[in-house]
């Protein structure tokens, strides 16, 4: 099964605007972001203390991001105390080959997974295909893209762009050609998907021998890593492998086992909209005789040293992945999440992935450069984040460093002739006379033109400079 | 002691009868407002943008020009949200007097919901969104216009959501941002709304441009308009 990347997509202005002529997209994803935001809404609303468990969320991040290298050292400690196995992965292709190596070490030629999104980010997938490796998608909205050569679209519902009736097509035409056919006849109630999906998936829990997973916490004071999920298929591939093996960002350290009840509070409201969320799956090290009897802990960097440098950008790495802001963003309601080029999709996608590409450090690509301006500045993302990254703030803060960056030299001409007239009141009078009679007698502009003018006028019309401008209406009544 | 009118470069350029009925209102509350004549933009085009340099300097004027007065007054959630939300990260150190959007300081310093307004049509409320999130002025705009006597006050269906104007995304994203103002102006019109209002002439700007485009729909009348009619 060939999956397909992020690699060489355009920037999000051009691949918003296809998304956007995609109806039956819109119509998924209104429908599907409505449901979830007013869920949401109401779950969070049940807490008179939630201003309070987003701070404590928030500062208890800060903290860890504080004192990682500490924090990190304990963690291994522990992990290796408990029968793990800790590697350091400095970027993707580091942490790919070590879980490469540690497939091949046992002569695994499949691999089970959990959904993760540290794995989404470093191409897993792709770099074990290239290794002759199958590796198996097993949550439902996973194996949903995995199994339609498809992107995912969203943090939590990958498959958020499709509806019950796509699914269906997808695992009549799909699954048999990778394990157990869909039963014949199959409908699109989803009762009969979620059945389809478990007898394809059951075949593969019992066969498989390794499973690779995220983790949406570690505790250092314990080493335990924790996984939060909702349909259980985690669980099957945290406990029926003999080999588990996990990779984790290492911002997600959390100091102490106390601090997960702040999160656990968090996440599950800010992403599913529940009170709890149906499985917490938690180990330490290995047990013997029971579950994975080997467990390799794989410490990815991947760009995130280099976010902690910036004293504005490093608040994204208090992200917990709950999906809380894409639900909300009006941006992404719009376009979905494939338009951003990145498994990081949403607000926080054009946050984040711009720091963990390295804007830090050296100028980034066009499609890169283009996402911290797929936003309104709306500011709905940092209401709705329970970690209260401020992601307008730090947008902002990232247009900054791209617009610092080589390029750009019509749009700085722009701005700098805008500021150079904002900047006198005698200056803005002048033009301000000469747009009042340039316009003459217009009651609309409606003009051509290339970049700012042609997107403005492609759908909008602008009404004329006043012919009287407020400053003048001024001065002639004081007179 | 007079308050300072800050009538924003978007008004005073496009849409100077917002200004005008900014000073109509407060006068006729019995405030004396100036017009500081060297104004011109409070920097947030260029901070917004990324450019933070001609904002700092576009901020650094402001402040300047502004000093001294008790209180600053502006017919722009925006643009008073950037002064007193971003400013400090462009230079901790700059000092402005206290910036209130229109409707804060109708209702929160002159404590007044009653303007003596009329104002006999259906109207539609387009809340914005650094009305709603960067200066949580909340209800104050429908305190003063549920005041207005014979104005029908119409309910649109996603109060909440943005408009999709955003400064140069309008531009940078423009299908994005055009598909935003559609559905916004749907929702807006389905109320059933002669007029939208709105504290802000940007997003009047851009939801007016679309609905010229598309022909007829409502009037775009900005907020401060309706609180100077009379009978």
């Amino acid at each position: 099964m060939t999956t397909p990347t992020f690699l060489g997509m355009p920037p999000f202005p051009v691949t918003a605007r296809a998304a956007l002529s995609d109806g039956q997209l819109r119509r998924n994803l209104a429908g599907a972001t409505a449901t979830i935001r007013d869920r949401r809404a109401r779950s969070v609303a049940e807490l008179d203390d939630w201003e309070a468990l987003r701070a404590a969320g928030a500062a208890l991040k800060d903290d860890v991001l504080v004192r990682l290298p500490e924090l990190l050292a304990q963690l291994e400690a522990n992990v290796s105390a408990a029968g793990g196995v800790v590697h350091w992965a400095r970027d993707a292709a580091e942490a790919n080959a070590i879980v490469t190596a540690i497939a091949e070490s046992h002569g695994v030629a499949e691999i089970v997974k959990v959904k993760s999104m540290a794995t989404q980010e470093i191409e897993l997938n792709a770099a074990l295909e290239r290794s002759g490796i199958d590796v198996w998608e097993t949550d439902l909205a996973e194996m949903i893209v995995q199994l339609g050569h498809d992107l995912p679209s969203h943090i939590l519902v990958p498959a958020i762009h499709r509806n019950r009736s796509e699914i269906r097509d997808i695992f009549v035409r799909e699954m048999g050609r990778v394990g157990r056919p869909a039963p014949a006849g199959i409908t699109d109630q989803p009762a009969e998907l979620a059945e389809a999906a478990r007898l394809h998936l059951r075949e593969k829990f019992l066969r498989a021998r390794m499973a690779v997973s995220g983790g949406n916490f570690a505790i250092a004071e314990t080493g335990s890593v924790a996984v939060v999920e909702s349909e259980g298929n985690g669980r099957m591939c945290l406990t029926l492998p003999d080999v588990l093996v996990t990779v984790l960002g290492i911002e997600k350290l959390l100091p102490a086992w106390t601090d997960l009840e702040v999160f656990m509070q968090l996440l599950p409201r800010s992403s599913t909209a529940e009170r709890m969320n149906p499985y917490t799956s938690i180990w330490t090290g290995v047990t013997p005789g029971d579950g994975p009897q080997e467990f390799h802990l794989i410490l990815l960097d991947n760009g995130r040293t280099d976010t902690l440098i910036d004293p504005v950008g490093r608040q994204a790495l208090r992200c917990i992945r709950c999906s809380a802001c894409l639900n909300v963003c009006p941006i992404y309601e719009r376009t979905g999440g494939t338009a951003y080029g990145s498994p990081y999709p949403g607000p926080i996608g054009a946050i984040l992935t711009p720091q963990l590409r390295g804007i830090h450090r050296r100028p980034v690509d066009e499609q890169t450069a283009s996402l911290p301006f797929a936003s309104s500045l709306c500011g709905a993302c940092f209401d709705a984040c329970p970690v209260r990254i401020d992601i307008p703030e730090v947008l902002v803060h990232l247009r900054a460093k791209v617009v610092d960056q080589p390029g750009h030299r019509a749009e700085r001409a722009t701005m700098a002739a805008a500021a150079a007239v904002l900047r006198s009141p005698k200056r803005l009078a002048a033009v301000q006379a000469l747009g009042g009679v340039t316009a003459g007698r217009a009651r609309r502009l409606r003009l051509r033109g290339p970049g700012w003018i042609g997107g403005w006028f492609r759908d909008r019309d602008l009404v004329p400079p006043a012919r009287m401008p407020f400053r003048r209406w001024w001065k002639e009544r004081s007179r | 002691m007079a308050i300072a009118l800050f009538v924003t470069c978007l008004a005073d350029t496009l849409f100077p009868r917002a200004g005008i009925a900014t000073v109509q209102v407060l006068e006729r509350l019995g405030v004396e407002v100036d017009f500081p004549s060297a104004q011109t933009c409070c920097g947030q085009m260029h901070f917004n943008s990324g450019y933070r340099r001609e904002a700092a300097q576009l901020a650094a004027g402001f402040a300047e020009t502004f000093a001294g007065y008790e209180a600053v007054v502006s017919p722009s959630a925006s643009c008073a949200a950037m002064v007193r939300h971003h400013y400090r990260r462009i230079d901790p150190d700059l000092v402005t007097p206290p910036v209130y959007e229109l409707t804060e300081y109708l209702v929160d310093v002159l404590g007044v919901t009653d303007v003596g307004a009329y104002f006999p049509h259906r109207v539609v409320l387009h809340q914005t969104c650094h009305s709603l999130r960067l200066l949580r002025i909340g209800d104050r705009p429908r305190q003063l216009l549920a005041a207005v006597t014979g104005l029908e006050l119409a309910d649109p269906t996603h109060p909440d959501q943005c408009c999709g104007f955003g400064g140069t995304f309008a531009v940078k994203n423009p299908d994005t941002s055009a598909a935003m103002g559609t559905d916004k102006l749907n929702d807006l019109t389905t109320a059933g709304a002669e007029v939208v209002t709105s504290t802000d002439a940007s997003c009047l700007m851009h939801l007016g441009g679309l609905a010229a485009r598309r022909g007829g729909g409502p009037r775009f009348v900005h907020l401060a308009e309706i609180l100077a009619a009379t009978r």
